[in-house]
């Protein structure tokens, strides 16, 4: 048996005295789309970052196609035993923010290239031509020399994913990538997040769209004061709610 | 006009002395405020303490006495623990070498701030960005952090050069023959201290508007991608 694409054993994550994920596992198999919601304060983007370490969980582990992220601990805090690993990891679990964060002194082509030229250490011509097949990918073909500052927030999200795509990453980590949109620009966004699961992108999404998650992933969790509170095949968890929390949750979200 | 002619060498190496110093100072400033950024900016608490240390004691002395205090009294330390010691023999500081440690120190203290206020403009999610790309620290700074902090910091910068290349005129008490010594002992000796100070105050502003030119060139080419008004 292959291992799996991504898996998280009893994530845990404290600010001071609070604990905002309490000991979450998942795993995510090559091609799932795992849709992950919850309300806000749920933990859930933060459970996001601590797979790629943008936080440093207080406890737990995650394995990337089987390879674990080595973890120590030094004067009571937790950090990782090797940087290199880490960096190389991070390349491989590429993420779309809900802010885009686009660099904003690039170009939409140099913000493409900019991780596989300089990270990956592919030669420029072959990042440019890929890139090129990209942004045809996202519908951008003709703003490759435009700055982020001169696009909308969709043509920036789609953009990002984009600069995602180019790092050939094994799970894409989508945080809220429509929150920050305006209504009439969701629509382009999910249209490539779509496409994206149809070819079978490993994917973990939290995302208040809720005909996202029952459309298009292929397990739904729901989060709930840092916990799992549900989970499983979409279709199942929509139309037969378990938990009070989640039921309450529908029904605010619709 | 006759009399700045016959006294045109003095007045050039005076220049030639004069923008040394700056540039040398300048560049041990933008060292030091580098650091003192990085210092601030870091997780440890011995560096912030000793970067907050540096930057208050720094700028709050006048920077006459620095400059008396670094060549006077450096010198003495110097031999001092020299001689007691006896890892070296008697040395001697110069004149150049104390007024460009002393001024790139002190302005050192005010790049800090530039530097620090400037990476802080940066938008955090753009560094997470380079960050989750799987960057290194070096990598980062590079091609994220500096490309943008020098945007942010060059209002700044420009200003703290400007009084940086003025404040070179201050090692004149030291005895090192810059351009207002020269110029000053020249009109001295000819009893014509006007033409001579006037003759600095034109020179003095042609650097600093040629410095205009060149901030301004800097402008334009860390402005890329973004929008103008």
């Amino acid at each position: 048996m292959t291992d799996p694409a991504l898996r998280v054993e009893n994530i845990r994550k404290s600010f001071g005295d609070h604990e905002v994920l309490k000991g979450i596992s998942m795993t995510a198999e090559k091609g799932d789309v795992v849709a992950i919601l919850g309300a806000s304060g749920s933990g859930k983007s933060t459970f996001l970052r601590c797979i790629n370490l943008l936080e440093t969980p207080t406890d737990g582990t995650v394995w990337l196609k089987g390879e674990e992220m080595r973890m120590t601990s030094h004067r009571g805090e937790r950090r990782p035993v090797d940087h290199r690993q880490v960096e190389r990891m991070r390349s491989k679990l590429a993420m779309v923010f809900q802010g885009f964060n686009l660099w904003s002194h690039m170009t939409v082509m140099e913000n493409i290239i900019e991780g596989p030229v300089h990270v990956l250490g592919t030669p420029r011509r072959e990042a440019r031509d890929k890139a090129a097949a990209l942004l045809a990918k996202v519908g951008l073909s003709d703003r490759a020399e435009y700055y982020p500052a001169h696009l909308s927030g969709g043509q920036q999200q789609r953009v990002a994913i984009a600069r995602a795509l180019a790092m050939e990453p094994d799970v894409m980590l989508f945080d809220e990538p429509t929150s920050a949109l305006d209504p009439e620009l969701v629509g382009e966004v999910l249209a490539v997040m779509r496409a994206l699961a149809d070819e079978g992108r490993t994917m973990l999404v939290v995302t208040h769209e809720m005909a996202f998650a029952r459309d298009v992933s292929s397990k739904t969790v729901f989060l709930n004061k840092g916990e799992i509170c549900e989970q499983g095949a979409p279709a199942d968890l929509f139309r037969n709610p378990q938990t009070e929390q989640f039921q309450a949750f529908l029904s605010r979200m619709n | 006009m006759d009399l700045l002619l016959e006294y045109r060498e003095q007045l050039l190496a005076g220049l030639v002395t004069t923008v040394q110093l700056a540039l040398a100072s300048l560049v041990l400033s933008v060292t030091m405020g580098l650091l003192g950024a990085w210092a601030k900016l870091s997780a440890s608490r011995a560096a912030n303490a000793v970067a907050g240390a540096y930057t208050t004691v720094v700028r709050g002395v006048p920077d006459l006495v620095l400059i008396m205090l670094v060549f006077f009294g450096g010198q003495v330390t110097v031999n001092r623990i020299g001689a007691a010691t006896g890892l070296w023999n008697y040395v001697e500081i110069s004149q150049f070498a104390a007024g460009a440690l002393t001024i790139g120190i002190i302005f050192g203290a005010y790049f800090t701030e530039t530097f620090r206020g400037a990476i802080l403009a940066i938008p955090r999610g753009q560094i997470e960005a380079g960050i989750s790309t799987g960057m290194s620290g070096p990598l980062l700074f590079r091609r994220i952090i500096w490309p943008q902090m020098v945007r942010y910091a060059l209002p700044g910068f420009g200003n703290n050069w400007l009084v940086q290349l003025k404040t070179t005129a201050l090692v004149s008490v030291i005895g090192l023959q810059d351009l207002v010594y020269n110029a000053f002992a020249a009109g001295r000796s000819t009893g014509a201290l006007f033409t001579f100070m006037a003759a600095a105050f034109v020179i003095y502003l042609a650097l600093t508007a040629v410095s205009d030119l060149g901030l301004r060139a800097l402008e334009r080419r860390y402005s890329r991608g973004v929008a103008r008004a």
